[in-house]
């Protein structure tokens, strides 16, 4: 089964649509696969941003897997008062 | 899994373990340090909101006699660290106060005295003093190569408009055309600042061999040292910073101001160096939050569902681009709400003012404020109780949020539901008293946190955390360590070391400390009974296995053997060496904290001044690890909402200058001025965390400001739409209105 990426409105304008699946089981897999898909989707955009995997947030993610059906998404980072 | 009972230790309104020292004045706070041949730094600040710098002459304050050094932005080593042009102006000052120079004398008065004869030669410019101004079409300009970012066309003229961000999901149009009812308003919020009674001080000193020190009053001692060691090219190594008590922060002290500048000094001067700033400097010379203007538009039917929400938010900046909490000020101002049509629109803009900086739920209080407020309109308009018009468009699990992810289980309606049976909301309105509800959303975070126990010889342990201690997490680490071993509180002490004896641990802020530092209290616990179980079986000559830890013991369950952890830790020399526990997580899936508040205002007509008669703050906690710790920060939250909704203001005149930079004349709220903060802890457990935490230091900033923007205007019959309430504002809205 497919990871589910949803793309927020600020991310639309590189990738032109909302949604889209990828076969890649880890985040930087992820990204990968995604800045290959989309040619005006530069690395460090997504870099600089955090994720939710399946509505956990990572603030600074590397290393996670991701599991087949999961649903991502990309956010901007945190920080707090 | 949050019901009390299920634990041993958390959830106990334990004694805090700093009570003694904070109550006979022992405690060491960030001005309390001195060291054998100190010296005295201060401070030279622009007299000018926006000025060019033409030339510094700081050679009469070299020759001074007590004089041992004298600094300015081309002493720092690092000219292309980002923050190095707020620690010392270059080519421009660019707010009242700003840092421009700086001297160490042999005492106070001989810096303060040497700082008069540093000779700046300035070319003063027009200040740029608020978002109408800086958006003008000629305004003048704050930086010359300053171009908008995220517009859908490059522009082609720098302005004063650092950034534009948009967020959206569903079709806002179809739902606009939906709703039988549609408001729209603009609201205004001041800059303010944090308000923390201890003013940012530090001491420093710069070895002849390299090493260096720092003391400070800071929320995150492992940033200071990661700032100030970039900006002055030293290694991590030789740079130990060390976190005093601190008198308050709320997100005013994660950041460097003194610090680089006291070490530039030291190392020139080869003596130890003390800054303090006084409360004038605090308000010049610090980061305050960000003063917004912020345009919402609500649609709903009549039976009361929210059909379309959409927001175009401006929030200043400073007068460094980037700085304004906009994301998150986007981010937050519709989640309260399972709403499918949003938009949200932000602009980040500079002025002349000092660069803001984190407070409390940084950007969220300004824009739900807007939100809020326009919320409750609708609910009267439409004829609906506030609450529960909010329970019928309340977020939940599995709402869509506009900023991404879908929410798990939250507390929410939970929130509301309590507020609308507390006995505050079930009491019966007095004579000329008004009303306000709001809620208010924070996502709180995760982070990198590092815990080592330490157990001694006799059994007790210590706890090293890296997060210095603002809400009681000394408290809170203490019980956790203790429930997950299962040995009583007082087993443990908490300490926060220096960045030398603990590996790097994120800031304090964001509401992570018990959250993320103590899941990493629990897995150094963790690793403890894992080693307890292996003494003992090596003792008893079974497996690891074959060892439960149950009650505080270690026992074999092939026999009637049992070991205490006393008499494990008396024998680790015998058994392997010293017991150490190790946690070093990156802590992920922290829990968003909901808040609702209610507050009841009374207006003077004849003079404009509004009491707070009664407030209540209800709130989701998760898990409340210290009852009286959380109850705390939900009273600290709501007196500073209040404070910033009421009366706090910075107050420029017309020629940028701040007018206000006292407690006098900027006023926070004090005790006698509010009554008895009610409280009600919720708690729906976050999944993510072992005993269900959220974080709860910031959600309770938030709702004051529409609650009580909504009570005073309950209480004098006029929507009110600029804060602060002030007395002259309040008056000025009933005369006008007369």
């Amino acid at each position: 089964m497919a990871t589910t990426v949803i793309f927020s409105s600020e991310l639309q304008k590189f990738t032109h649509e909302a949604q889209t699946q990828v076969s890649a089981t880890n985040y930087r897999g992820l990204v990968a696969e995604i800045v290959a898909r989309y040619g005006d989707l530069e690395e460090d955009v997504i870099l600089e941003m955090a994720v939710a995997i399946d509505g956990e947030i990572v603030h600074d993610p590397m290393l996670e897997t991701i599991r087949p059906g999961s649903e991502v998404h990309f956010l901007y980072r945190i920080s707090g008062g | 899994m949050s019901e009390a009972q299920d634990y041993k230790y958390i959830g106990q309104r334990t004694i805090r373990p700093d009570g003694y020292d904070k109550v006979t004045g022992r405690a060491n706070y960030a001005a309390d340090l001195a060291l054998p041949n100190m010296i005295w730094g201060k401070v030279l600040r622009s007299p000018h909101a926006h000025a060019k710098i033409k030339s510094i002459d700081t050679s009469a304050a070299e020759a001074h006699p007590d004089v041992f050094a004298v600094a300015t932005h081309a002493d720092i080593p690092n000219q292309r660290n980002p923050g190095a042009l707020n620690i010392l102006a270059k080519d421009k000052a660019l707010y009242h106060g700003h840092a421009v120079a700086a001297v160490a004398a042999r005492t106070e008065q001989a810096a303060e005295e040497a700082l008069g004869l540093i000779k700046v030669d300035y070319e003063v410019l027009t200040p740029v003093m608020n978002l109408d101004d800086a958006m003008a079409p000629n305004a003048p300009l704050i930086h010359d190569q300053l171009f908008t970012n995220g517009l859908p066309e490059k522009p082609s003229k720098p302005s004063n408009v650092a950034s534009r961000m948009e967020m959206s999901k569903g079709d806002i149009e179809a739902g606009f055309k939906e709703a039988d009812i549609v408001i729209e308003r603009e609201f205004r919020t001041p800059t303010v600042h944090q308000g923390y009674i201890e003013p940012h001080a530090c001491t420093v000193r710069y070895d002849a061999d390299g090493q260096s020190m720092i003391w400070c009053s800071t929320q995150g001692h492992f940033d200071v040292r990661g700032s100030t060691a970039n900006m002055l090219n030293i290694e991590h190594s030789k740079l130990k910073v060390i976190a005093s008590e601190i008198g308050g922060g709320f997100g005013g002290k994660t950041t460097v101001y003194i610090e680089p500048v006291a070490m530039i000094l030291s190392r020139k001067s080869g003596r130890p160096v003390k800054i303090q700033m006084d409360r004038d400097e605090v308000f010049k010379g610090s980061g305050p939050a960000s003063a917004t203007r912020n345009k919402v538009k609500i649609g709903a039917r009549k039976d009361g569902t929210i059909t379309a929400m959409e927001a175009h938010l401006y929030y200043e900046s400073g007068a460094f681009p980037g700085a304004a909490p906009l994301g998150p000020g986007c981010m937050t101002i519709f989640t309260p709400y399972d709403v499918e049509n949003q938009y949200v629109e932000g602009f980040d803009v500079v002025v002349n003012k000092p660069k803001v900086a984190a407070y409390r739920a940084p950007g969220a209080p300004q824009s739900e404020f807007a939100c809020e407020m326009v919320i409750n309109e609708l609910a009267d308009e439409l004829g609906i109780d506030p609450i529960d018009f909010r329970l019928k468009n309340a977020a939940k699990e599995d709402t869509q949020t506009l900023y991404g992810p879908k929410l798990k289980a939250v507390g929410l309606v939970e929130c509301l539901e309590a507020a609308k049976s507390s006995p505050h909301y079930q009491s019966a309105l007095e004579q000329g008293v008004g009303r306000g509800v709001a809620a208010g959303f924070w996502f709180n975070i995760g982070g990198v946190s590092s815990v080592i126990i330490n157990m001694n010889p006799d059994g007790t342990g210590t706890v090293l955390e890296g997060s210095p201690d603002i809400g009681g997490s000394r408290a809170s680490m203490q019980m956790m360590a203790a429930e997950e071993l299962q040995l009583p509180i007082e087993t443990f002490t908490t300490i926060i070391p220096d960045t030398a004896h603990l590996a790097h641990n994120d800031t304090t802020g964001g509401s992570r400390t018990t959250f993320a530092t103590g899941m990493a209290v629990i897995e150094a616990a963790a690793d403890v009974v894992r080693q307890f179980k292996e003494r003992a079986a090596a003792v008893w000559n079974v497996t690891p296995e074959q060892v439960q830890w149950t009650d505080g013991v270690a026992i074999n369950a092939n026999g009637e053997d049992k070991m205490t952890a006393a008499e494990i830790c008396a024998n680790a020399g015998r058994t392997g060496g010293q017991i150490t526990g190790r946690g070093n997580i990156n802590a992920r899936g922290a829990g968003p904290s909901f808040g609702v508040h209610i507050a009841d205002i009374k207006v003077d007509r004849e003079t404009g001044k509004a009491d707070v008669v009664r407030y209540t703050a209800i709130q989701d906690a998760g898990k409340a690890i210290h009852p009286s710790y959380v109850e705390g920060q939900y009273q600290g939250g709501a007196a500073q909402g209040i404070g910033w909704s009421m009366n706090e203001e910075y107050i420029y005149n017309k020629d940028g200058l701040l007018e206000n930079p006292g407690f006098l004349d900027y006023r926070i709220p004090l005790a006698s001025d509010l009554p008895m903060i009610e409280t009600i802890i919720v708690e729906v457990p976050n999944s993510f965390h072992p005993y269900g935490v959220r974080g709860v230091g910031e959600t309770g900033i938030i709702p004051p400001l529409a609650a009580c923007g909504t009570a005073v205007s309950k209480s004098i019959g006029i929507r009110m739409t600029e804060l602060p309430l002030s007395p002259p504002r309040i008056l000025k809205a009933i005369q006008e209105a007369s």
